[in-house]
C-alpha cells in the first residue's frame, strides 16, 4: 500500500521535440523511401537469423523470443536499436547487433522492416477464460488496480500511435511478456515519461500471461 | 522464465485467481474510520498517491461491470445499465447529434466514473435533487448530466426521459448502490478536490514548459490531441474539439486538481501541485468554444457569472493583448445554448 507520490521527470525536452513528429504518423508508411527500403533489405540479412526473413520474429516459449519487426513504425525501430546501444534496453542477444549498424544503415534497415506486411502468428493454445481476462485488460483495463487499458495509449485495436506508441497487436506473445517483465525488473527503461513502466509494474504474472496471449492473437494491420 | 508453464496452468486455477480479484472488488460503503486494512489497500490502488480517507468521510467503492454480470438483477435491468455504461465510455457515438467535441464522459470522469479524485459520478445520484449555484435552482440527476453535455461536451443534452438519458442516469444510480440518499458526511474524493493554493502564483509561462514535458506527447503541442481514422485517441485540451468556456474544468482550480490527480495518463500524483497549477493556467488561457451563456460580450458575460463561476476562469480576461472568449466560435455546433436548458420555478406562482 502506498499513498506516497514519486515525481518522475525524464528526458522531457528531447521527447517534446520527438513528439512533434507524431502528427505525421498516419502518412508514415506511404513516406518510406523506396531506395532506403531496398538498401535496408540487403543489410537486414544479418538480422534474419532471429527476426526471420519476413520480419515476423519467433515465439520461443521458455526461451528468449524474437520480436516481430515487420510493419512497426520506422522511427520507433530506430529508437529501439539506439536504446540497446546506449543501454536503456539491454539484451545479451540483441545488443551486439545494435552496434553493427551505422546511422544510415539503421535507418535503411528500419525502413525495410517498416515496409514489410504482417502475417498472423501462431499463438499457443490458451484457456478461453484467460483470453477473456487478457482482452479486458487490453481494451478496458482494470481501474481498481489503476491498470489503464493498453488501447488508451497503443491506440484503437492496439495498432500503435505514431513514433512513441508501438503497435502491440499481433506481436509474439512471449516477447510481449518478456518486455513487461523487463520493465518490472528495470532492465527496460527507455519509455518516455515512464509511461509504460508505470503500467507494467501493476501487472501480476497472470495479467501478463493473459494480455500477452490475447494481444498476440489479434491481427496487426 | 518459463512461459510455457504459465500457458498450461490449469484453467480452473487461473480463473480462480482472476475471479478472486473480482470478489474482492464488490462494493463497499462505510465511513473512513470503519475501513478494513484490505479496503484501504484497495482504495490506494484506485487512487495511487492520493490522500487516504479521513475518519468521518463517506467512502464508497462502486460496483464494477463484472459485479453487474454476477448480480441477480433482471436481465432487462442489466441491459439498460450496460447501455448507460456504453454511452458513458463511448459518448462519441452521439457525435454530431448531442456531442460536438472529442470527449467521452470518461475523458474527464476517469476510470468509468468510479474513482475517487477523478470526478466519480455516483455522488450526484445521492445528492440530487439539490440546489446548484451554477444555474441557481434545484436540479435533478438528468439535469446535472445535461450540464456536462452543454458545457463539457460542447453539445446538447439527451432528451429528458429518453431511453438513452434513462440508461445514462441509471448507470450513475447503479454505481451508487447501497449509498443512502442525502448523506450527511463529506464524500471522500468527490469531484476533483481542490488543491492548496500554489506557493508561487500560477504562471502560464512555466505551465507551457511543464505541459511540453508531461502532456504534449499525447495532447500535442497545439492542444488538439490525436485522432486517427476518425477515432479519438487522445482528447483535445483546447481548441474547437475541446470543452467550452462554460465547462467546470475551465476553472483553474478544477483543471489543476484534475491534472494532479489524473494525468499524465496512468501516473496520478506524479506532477507537483505547483506544476499542476501552472499547467492549468497555461491550458485554460488558450481559446476554446464560446460559453453557451454568452451575451455577445465576453467581459459582460464574465461579470454576469463572476461569483458563481467566472472568477475562477480566465474567460473575458485580457491575455497577451486579447480578451479570451471574445469571439463567435461555437466549435462544431451551430447553436449557443441548447433549448432544453432553462430555469425552474418552484414558487407555485408560475403562469
Ligand atoms: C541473435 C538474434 C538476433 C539478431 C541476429 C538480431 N536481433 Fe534484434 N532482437 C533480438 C532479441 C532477442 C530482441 C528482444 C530483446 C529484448 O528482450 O529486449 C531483439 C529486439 C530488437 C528490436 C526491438 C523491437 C521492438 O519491438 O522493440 C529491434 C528494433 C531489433 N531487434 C532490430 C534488429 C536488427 C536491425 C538486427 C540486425 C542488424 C537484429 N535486430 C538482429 C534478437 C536478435
Ligand atoms: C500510458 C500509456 C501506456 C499504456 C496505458 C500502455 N502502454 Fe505499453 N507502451 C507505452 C509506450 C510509450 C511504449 C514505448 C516504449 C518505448 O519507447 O520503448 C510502450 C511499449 C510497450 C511494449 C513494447 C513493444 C515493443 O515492440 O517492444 C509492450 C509489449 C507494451 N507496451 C505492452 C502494453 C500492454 C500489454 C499494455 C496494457 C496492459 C500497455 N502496454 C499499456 C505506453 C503505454
Ligand atoms: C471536460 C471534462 C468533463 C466531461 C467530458 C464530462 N464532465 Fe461531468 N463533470 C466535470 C466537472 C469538472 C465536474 C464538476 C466536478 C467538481 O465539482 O469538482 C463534473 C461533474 C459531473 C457530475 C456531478 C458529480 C457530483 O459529484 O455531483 C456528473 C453526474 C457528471 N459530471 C456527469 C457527466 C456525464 C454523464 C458526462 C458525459 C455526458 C460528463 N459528465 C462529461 C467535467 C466533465
Ligand atoms: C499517455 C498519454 C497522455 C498523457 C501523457 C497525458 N494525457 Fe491527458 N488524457 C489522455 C487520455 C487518453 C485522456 C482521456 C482519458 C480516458 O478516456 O480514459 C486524457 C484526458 C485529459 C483531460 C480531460 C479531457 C480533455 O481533453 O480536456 C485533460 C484536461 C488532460 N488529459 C490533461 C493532461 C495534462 C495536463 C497532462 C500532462 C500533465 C496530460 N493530460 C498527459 C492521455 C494523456
Amino acid at each position: 500500500m502506498s499513498f506516497v507520490s514519486f515525481p518522475r521527470k525524464t528526458l522531457g525536452w528531447m521527447l517534446a521535440i520527438l513528439s512533434l513528429s507524431i502528427s505525421s504518423y498516419s502518412a508514415l508508411a506511404a513516406e518510406l523511401d523506396a531506395e532506403a527500403v531496398k538498401r535496408g533489405k540487403a543489410s537486414a540479412a544479418i538480422c534474419a537469423s532471429c527476426h526471420q526473413a519476413d520480419g515476423s520474429g519467433m515465439n520461443i516459449p521458455g526461451g528468449e523470443s524474437w520480436p516481430r519487426l515487420a510493419g512497426l513504425n520506422r522511427d520507433y525501430l530506430v529508437a529501439q536499436v539506439n536504446a540497446f546501444k546506449e543501454g536503456s534496453r539491454s539484451s545479451p542477444t540483441m545488443t551486439p547487433f545494435a552496434g553493427m549498424l551505422n546511422p544510415q544503415q539503421l535507418l535503411d534497415v528500419s525502413s525495410y522492416y517498416a515496409s514489410l506486411p504482417t502475417k498472423p502468428i501462431t499463438v499457443p493454445n490458451t484457456d478461453p477464460a484467460v483470453m477473456e481476462h487478457g482482452k479486458k485488460l487490453a481494451l478496458e483495463g482494470d481501474w481498481d488496480r489503476y491498470i489503464v487499458s493498453c488501447s488508451s495509449c497503443h491506440g484503437p485495436n492496439n495498432q500503435g500511435v505514431g513514433v512513441e506508441f508501438p503497435g502491440i497487436a499481433g506481436q509474439q506473445p512471449s516477447y510481449i511478456a518478456q518486455q513487461l517483465e523487463a520493465w518490472q525488473k528495470g532492465v527496460r527503461k527507455n519509455d518516455p515519461q515512464n509511461l509504460m513502466g508505470a503500467i507494467a509494474e501493476r501487472l501480476n504474472s497472470h495479467d501478463i500471461a493473459a494480455v500477452s496471449a490475447w494481444l498476440a492473437a489479434q491481427p496487426a494491420q | 522464465m518459463n512461459m510455457m508453464k504459465k500457458y498450461i496452468l490449469p484453467a480452473a486455477a487461473l480463473s480462480a485467481l482472476v475471479f478472486s480479484t473480482f470478489n474482492a472488488q464488490a462494493q463497499t460503503t462505510k465511513l473512513g474510520k470503519d475501513l478494513t486494512p484490505q479496503e484501504r489497500v484497495q482504495l490506494s490502488q484506485m487512487a495511487p498517491g492520493s490522500p487516504p480517507p479521513k475518519d468521518d468521510e463517506l467512502v464508497h467503492i462502486p460496483p464494477t461491470m463484472d459485479d453487474l454480470d454476477a448480480s441477480d438483477l433482471h436481465p432487462k435491468m442489466k441491459e439498460a445499465i450496460r447501455r448507460g455504461y456504453d454511452l458513458f465510455m463511448n459518448t462519441q457515438q452521439l457525435r454530431g447529434e448531442y456531442v460536438f467535441n472529442n470527449m467521452n464522459c470518461a475523458s474527464c470522469h476517469m476510470g468509468e466514473g468510479r474513482l475517487p479524485f477523478a470526478g466519480p459520478v455516483w455522488p450526484a445520484a445521492v445528492t440530487l435533487p439539490g440546489f446548484r449555484g451554477k444555474n441557481n435552482h434545484v436540479n435533478n440527476l438528468e439535469e446535472r448530466i445535461a450540464g456536462c453535455f452543454t458545457y463539457s461536451m460542447n453539445g446538447k443534452p439527451l432528451e429528458y426521459g429518453s431511453d438513452d438519458m434513462l440508461a445514462l442516469s441509471l448507470y450513475h444510480q447503479w454505481l451508487a448502490t447501497d449509498v443512502p440518499m442525502f448523506p450527511k458526511n463529506k464524500i471522500y474524493g468527490r469531484g476533483y478536490p481542490r488543491l492548496p493554493d500554489p506557493e508561487k502564483a500560477a504562471s502560464a509561462e512555466r505551465g507551457k514548459l511543464a505541459y511540453t514535458e508531461n502532456c504534449a506527447i499525447c495532447h500535442q503541442e497545439n492542444g488538439a490531441g490525436v485522432v486517427a481514422n476518425g477515432e479519438v485517441i487522445y482528447p483535445a485540451v483546447w481548441g474547437d474539439d475541446s470543452y467550452n468556456w462554460g465547462a467546470g474544468i475551465s476553472r483553474l482550480f478544477t483543471l489543476a486538481s484534475f491534472t494532479m490527480h489524473n494525468m499524465p495518463l496512468g501516473q496520478p500524483n506524479s506532477v507537483t501541485a505547483q506544476e499542476a497549477w501552472d499547467i492549468a493556467q497555461y491550458i485554460n488561457s488558450q481559446e476554446r468554444p464560446q460559453d453557451p451563456r454568452y451575451t455577445g460580450n465576453a467581459q459582460e458575460t464574465r461579470a454576469k457569472y463572476l461569483d458563481t463561476f467566472h472568477k475562477h476562469t480566465l474567460y473575458g480576461v485580457e491575455v497577451d493583448g486579447k480578451v479570451l472568449g471574445q469571439h463567435d466560435n461555437l466549435g462544431h455546433k451551430d447553436f449557443l445554448m441548447p433549448d432544453s436548458i432553462r430555469p425552474r420555478d418552484f414558487s407555485g406562482k408560475k403562469p
